[in-house]
């Protein structure tokens, strides 16, 4: 019970980060159609931009307290975001309303660039950096066994309800989020009515990768170490996290991360760690057989 | 008004029917849809209808927008599964084959063809391949399910032999010769409409539905259109089509069926329903109802 | 563009390169002596990218204009020529690949080379068939490859059996998964597909990673036989029974290669040979007109999964030769070899080649792999450039080198069909 009670947390923990990053894969399905198949290295990149602001803290003797964590977060989210942007205007908007394959390269080029662009500007080394927020609080004791909630799980859970409540409000409350939804519609007809597509679109990825960066910021602190690859094993999940939830759909993406990271956790603490991405992906090929739109996703309704 | 002559027999199984020996039913009817509904979750599209199209015949499908006649054909050619009801193919000298129990693919093969509202050509292929698509199934048994041909049996190359010639037929039928080897989406729309009639009667089937065949096309264009409708039902095809344009329905259709909200209101021949009031009405609209639907 | 909008246009683009660079570049994390991290700081190089980024996008806006970064599904000025061209180019093409062993200062390494292209060119050849005829986007074709090889390596490991008899069982056993696969997810469409196809690409990974009993996980499986000619070994003993001795030649390394280098070329061309008659016969027709509109296929009586399960199984029966092949040239596989980035080349090669076409396909394997394998010397950078290659090449030609389609049959002359009219395919 205990032990079940302490792999609730940490799935949900890291549900959670999964979720962030599928909102942008899901965000970006949404208003272009197509898998942004680089999101998961904008996540490292993410990472990596906190663990750099990280060092510089420490140098400053700034590093402690939310203060400085906050900062990290809007640091990375800022940089990131601005690498977001760079891979819409590099490898899709000139090939907007082009094949769809076309893209998908591209993005995939983008993916082998980012990728290899950290490994040899930062190198090929694993980044440890430590722990960042030790300790926690202890829920419940059961033996010897203690279900600890510690304070970073504890962070990317608020962290996370934050960004999402901030975004939600974002997409459905404010003229942009209209912009978006209706460019999701019909981007022709939303052109034509005077919202700027371009820059939707770009505000879409931009949002996104600020979304990644969070995520990659939490997953830097919680894990305390990156290096350049954890961008592909990430993104892939997220990404079946959204398939799961059903792509384009927000709340499923949430939802898909959250199962993702619960299958994962439970997974490694009653069967074996090392096919718990086999058992991701199998739960996704199974639901996908019976609910071909994903949990959430809207039933395509297929015109003769 | 329901149908004078011949009132499909619901409850009665082809097969015994046929055991039985009355016959006149089976020579006459081609298709025979019985108390078909089609509901999309709480929306009845399709309510109960009941109609039958004689062989050799143009049987047009008519009635306002929204009258559930596009459903009505995608449950006849197996796009969707009807609620309730059947469908049944008669053709000549065959056991009638119940359509709403066949998987999509197998309709073609039972002797259904279909033409599709939206234009639904192989754009990157020429006309030429188009039609031998459309032979696929015939041609696909004279390879050997493609591991003879592979390996260079001699039937297969008599087979797309007699393929081609069919589609040279039907291509010089629909006055498309010269464009044989052009790519299908290239081709202007009219000519776009035509080979598509071209494609589905390369399948050869014993009935080609026809979904607006006329839309778009200029008044030259539906004359030529209806000239070569007269000619598939004079090679003896059925012919079962929606169409908006009653210029060309009153010309050459046998037989009028009339939907109005999911309901059959009339089917009767063309003059008949052009007087039929139910039918006025259902077109003028009945007080303000269809203009208060539709706002 | 005036002069001053262009320099302005390249100072807003340099400082966006400023602003992506400064964090990344500027700083180099690096584990320090006391096992912490420790920051080193290399503006000098910034501010270089800077420079670089500002003067390409200034020249690029100066000489160029705006115009020449816009993607083009024209033909383009080779198109027309490799057209006139074609029909000379893949005979000599072949005709080089033919007699590439012989040619004078061609030595073991440029044979090597020649291997793992016509390797990737088999592959190409095989994905083509599922992605480019058939229009089911299939980012897991690496699985196949991987079960191609650990069948031979594993068949030879476990029951002895000889590379002949497991070339074509690892064939059977790829196209066997690939029906497996292809039945309960074929119906899904476009990008779901794609994520399930590659889920099951990872799943074969992570099986062959930590299913260490049979596959002795991460080390792989070495001394995995090398093929014999027709029965006579290759060995530099010489002697009776093996190939130098037979046929009373000079025993050599290159044999080996040499031999190699011809079965992979077969292979090859078994995969060219079976995808254009295919192409010709109902069944490619049918895959291409599935590719076109689903929805028509099955108004014309076609069994769209059966159709689409043909050419999964056949595409993957392909990369099971390939892997095969693989296993037997490398005389040791592990899991490392088939990553999702395997994959993701492949497929890359058949779309920067143009869906559909062979000679497209052959072309960018060779330019990709090949050029790939002359950069050996730039290291990390290669696959930096690799990336930005793909990114370019789609951004300039999205519809690929040959982005034509020729018809399978014509009454008169076959006249190719303009790529903005080829379908893609949704699934």
């Amino acid at each position: 019970m205990a032990y079940a009670l302490q792999q609730l947390i940490n799935g949900i923990s890291l549900g959670m980060i999964y979720g962030l990053i599928a909102v942008g894969y899901t965000m970006v399905y949404g208003i272009i159609g197509m898998i942004n198949f680089a999101h998961g290295d904008v996540f490292m990149i993410g990472a990596f931009i906190a663990l750099i602001t990280v060092l510089l803290l420490q140098l400053g003797g700034m590093m402690d307290g939310p203060a400085a964590i906050l900062l990290v977060l809007l640091v990375s989210m800022a940089f990131t975001a601005l690498y977001g942007w760079s891979v819409e205007r590099v490898a899709y908007r000139p090939l907007r309303g082009s094949f769809r394959l076309a893209p998908l390269i591209s993005a995939i080029g983008i993916s082998i660039v980012l990728q290899n662009y950290v490994q040899v500007s930062q190198g090929a080394r694993v980044k440890p950096i430590g722990t960042l927020v030790p300790g926690g609080v202890e829920v419940m004791r059961d033996g010897p066994f203690v279900v600890q909630f510690s304070y970073i799980q504890m962070l990317i859970i608020a962290v996370t309800l934050g960004v999402l409540a901030v975004f939600t409000i974002l997409v459905t409350r404010t003229p942009l989020g209209r912009a978006m939804r209706a460019c999701e519609q019909d981007s022709k007809m939303a052109s034509l009515l005077g919202i700027d597509t371009d820059r939707t679109i770009s505000l879409t990825f931009v949002i996104g990768a600020a979304l990644a960066a969070v995520a990659g910021t939490l997953y830097m602190i919680r894990y305390g170490v990156i290096d350049f690859y954890i961008g592909f094993l990430a993104g892939v999940k997220a990404f079946t996290a959204a398939v799961l939830g059903g792509i384009g759909s927000l709340p499923g993406a949430v939802l898909g991360g959250l199962l993702i990271g619960l299958i994962e956790t439970f997974w490694s603490a009653y069967f074996s760690a090392q096919y718990k991405d086999v058992a991701a992906f199998s739960i996704l090929v199974v639901t996908l057989i019976f609910l071909p739109t994903g949990l959430l996703g809207r039933q395509e309704v297929e015109k003769v | 008004m329901m149908p004078a002559d011949e009132p499909p027999r619901v409850e009665e199984d082809g097969l015994t029917r046929k055991m039985t020996g009355d016959r006149r039913v089976h020579r006459e009817m081609i298709l025979e849809v019985a108390n078909l509904t089609m509901r999309f979750g709480g929306l009845t599209a399709v309510s109960a209808v009941s109609f039958a199209a004689s062989r050799g015949e143009i049987t047009a499908v008519i009635g306002p927008n929204g009258a559930g006649k596009t459903t009505l054909f995608n449950c006849i050619t197996g796009f969707y599964r009807p609620t309730g009801g059947a469908i049944r193919l008669h053709r000549a000298n065959e056991l009638p084959v119940d359509l709403h129990l066949l998987p999509g693919h197998r309709i073609a093969r039972a002797g259904v063809a279909r033409t599709f509202q939206n234009i639904r050509l192989f754009p990157g292929m020429t006309a030429l391949e188009n039609l031998l698509v459309a032979q696929h199934v015939k041609l696909m048994a004279a390879t050997g399910f493609g591991i003879g041909a592979v390996l260079g049996l001699s039937r297969y190359p008599k087979a797309e032999r007699q393929a081609v010639e069919l589609a040279r037929q039907w291509l010089s039928a629909t006055n498309l010769l010269d464009r044989a080897d052009d790519p299908a989406g290239a081709l202007p729309y009219g000519a776009q409409r035509r080979l598509e009639i071209a494609r589905a009667m390369c399948t050869e089937p014993a009935l080609l539905c026809l979904d607006e065949p006329a839309a778009g096309l200029n008044p030259r264009e539906s004359d030529e259109l209806a000239r070569l409708l007269l000619e598939i039902r004079g090679q003896g095809t059925s012919l079962l089509l929606i169409e908006h344009d009653m210029g060309v329905v009153m010309r050459i259709s046998d037989r009028v069926v009339v939907l109005d909200h999911g309901k059959l209101i009339a089917d009767a021949a063309p003059a008949a329903v052009q007087g039929d009031p139910k039918v006025i009405a259902a077109y003028l609209g009945e007080g303000d109802e269809d203009e208060e639907a539709e706002a | 563009m005036t002069p001053a909008q262009a320099i302005r246009d390249a100072a807003i683009a340099a400082a966006v390169a400023f602003g992506l660079f400064v964090m990344l570049v500027g700083l180099r994390t690096d584990v320090g002596p006391e096992g912490g991290l420790i920051l080193r700081q290399r503006w000098g190089q910034v501010a270089l990218l800077c420079g670089i980024v500002f003067a390409g996008r200034l020249a690029i806006t100066t000489l160029a204009g705006r115009r020449a970064l816009q993607p083009s599904t024209a033909p383009g000025p080779w198109t027309a020529r490799l057209q006139r061209a074609g029909k000379l180019l893949a005979p000599a093409l072949l005709a080089v690949a033919l007699v590439l062993p012989a040619i004078p200062g061609i030595g073991r390494y440029e044979l090597d080379i020649g291997i793992l292209v016509l390797t990737y060119i088999m592959l190409g050849w095989g994905l083509n068939i599922v992605v480019g005829l058939a229009g089911l986007l299939d980012l897991g074709y690496v699985a196949f490859y991987a079960i191609g090889a650990y069948s031979y390596a594993l068949l030879a490991q476990y029951f002895g059996l000889s590379f002949w008899i497991c070339l074509p069982l690892a064939g059977i056993l790829a196209a066997f998964w690939g029906v497996l696969l292809g039945f309960p997810v074929l119906r899904l469409r476009g990008d779901y597909l794609a994520i399930v196809t590659l889920a099951f690409g990872e799943i074969i990974r992570v099986v062959l990673l930590n299913w260490t009993e049979l596959t002795n996980g991460p080390n792989g499986i070495s001394g995995i036989p090398r093929p014999s000619f027709f029965g006579l070994p290759f060995s530099m003993a010489g002697g009776e029974g093996t190939f130098a001795g037979f046929f009373g030649i000079e025993p050599s390394p290159s044999h080996r290669v040499i031999f190699l280098y011809y079965v992979i070329f077969a292979l090859a061309l078994l995969t060219n040979w079976v995808t254009l008659r295919l192409r010709r016969q109902p069944l490619g027709r049918a895959w291409e007109a599935l590719r076109e509109d689903e929805i028509a296929c099955r108004a014309l009586g076609i069994n769209i999964t059966t159709t689409k399960l043909t050419a999964f199984a056949l595409g993957a029966m392909f990369g099971g030769f390939a892997g095969a092949f693989f296993a037997t040239r490398q005389a040791f596989i592990s899991p490392e070899s088939f990553t999702f980035i395997e994959s993701a080349i492949i497929l890359a090669i058949v779309v920067l080649g143009g869906l559909g076409s062979q000679v497209g396909v052959a072309i960018a394997a060779l330019v990709m792999i090949g050029g790939f394998e002359v950069f050996r010397g730039l290291d990390e950078w290669r696959m930096l450039v690799f990336g930005g290659a793909m990114v370019v090449i789609m951004v300039l030609r999205p519809r690929g080198l040959v982005g034509t389609r020729t018809p399978s049959i014509a009454l008169g002359e076959k006249r190719a069909i303009g790529g903005d009219l080829v379908g893609e395919g949704r699934g």
